[in-house]
């Protein structure tokens, strides 16, 4: 038959029929993230207006170290990588190594929350807390969200391993694994500018 | 196939792939997709020790280092984008960059735009002490 030889690229995309659920799932999910996005620049906005607002206050230059935050940095980059190969096991239905890179990327996850953690322990500690100025209520704002995503991706990524154990890898799962990985990306790239903008911009 | 060296692995089309709407690495066996994470690993590390490094070296001229470090932060994001998020121009991905483009869009308005504002609105403003003399 001519129909089934011709090639898919010369078939206009309002006739290849529905998309896959994958790709819809997909397209659904970065929409969201699209938007969570636009809330992490709706806070960035408000730190780049605030930021010279110390009130007296201490102000970045004090309060940020900036080897703890290139080893942040470093932790979520290989999180992501990790995140990436726990992907390929996924899709190959390695459940071993699956589980692996799964707990890596959990590991590294945690290290980062922890780090970060402690800095805002030590800041709260020599009173520079979000009731000070506008400086530091956009900074908790702007890099607790952040730290609240990457918590939330935590037990998201705890879920899914339970899934995996349970549910073995159905396509629910693959999608929702899918779902996860675009998840944790977006997390990085958030955080490369809140590393450039709040950490190496402080003047 | 020419046409596969062309695109190597961003091509969703190749003779043994169903058709998907995802890019670099997206697809493929194993090993092109362990191929795509490592080359974004290797860039985004690059790139922020780029970025740590120039924020705290005294070898570059101070005026210009924000603007070095938009331009390594805006790499990275791409970087971050396309070999980890697996986003690209291909004809498949018209939704998804599309949406992507918008959401740019979105977030470039608000940016700037508060930031624009908030300085004229400083420029514009009678300065504290001289409003407080007024209210008397």
């Amino acid at each position: 038959m001519t129909v089934a030889a011709t090639p898919i690229e010369e078939i206009p995309l309002s006739l290849r029929g529905p998309a896959p659920t994958r790709v819809l799932v997909g397209y659904g999910f970065w929409l969201f993230l699209l938007s969570d996005i636009i809330i992490f620049g709706v806070f960035f906005a408000a730190y780049a207006v605030l930021s010279g607002e110390t009130a007296g206050g201490p102000g970045g230059p004090q309060l940020f170290e900036r080897g703890r935050v290139l080893i942040e940095t470093g932790c979520l980059l290989a999180s992501s990588f990790t995140c990436g190969m726990m992907a390929i096991a996924a899709t190959r239905r390695a459940r071993g190594t699956t589980f692996f890179w799964a707990l890596v990327t959990m590991a590294l996850g945690a290290t980062f929350l922890s780090l970060e953690t402690i800095e805002f322990a030590r800041m709260a500690a020599s009173g520079a807390v979000p009731q000070r100025s506008a400086f530091l209520s956009s900074f908790f704002t702007l890099v607790g969200t952040h730290g609240l995503h990457v918590t939330t991706g935590l037990v998201w990524l705890g879920v899914m391993i339970a899934q995996i154990a349970t549910l073995g890898f159905s396509a629910a799962v693959q999608r929702r694994l899918l779902c996860f990985t675009l998840f944790w990306h977006a997390l990085d790239i958030v955080w490369v500018g809140v590393f450039t903008i709040v950490y190496l911009g402080a003047h | 196939m020419d046409r596969n060296a062309d695109i190597s692995d961003a091509d969703p089309h190749g003779p043994d792939r169903t058709p998907r709407d995802e890019a670099p690495g997206a697809r493929g066996s194993g090993r092109e997709r362990l191929n795509a994470y490592m080359t974004g690993l290797a860039l985004s590390l690059l790139l922020t020790l780029a970025s740590f490094w120039s924020a705290s070296t005294s070898a570059i001229y101070g005026p210009g280092v924000p603007i070095l470090l938009a331009v390594l932060a805006i790499a990275q994001m791409g970087v971050h984008l396309v070999f980890f998020l697996h986003i690209s121009s291909a004809p498949d991905q018209v939704n998804n960059f599309l949406a992507l483009a918008f959401g740019i869009f979105v977030v470039g308005l608000i940016v700037f735009g508060s930031m624009l504002i908030m300085a004229n609105l400083n420029h514009m403003m009678v300065p504290m002490d001289r409003l407080t003399q007024m209210q008397r």
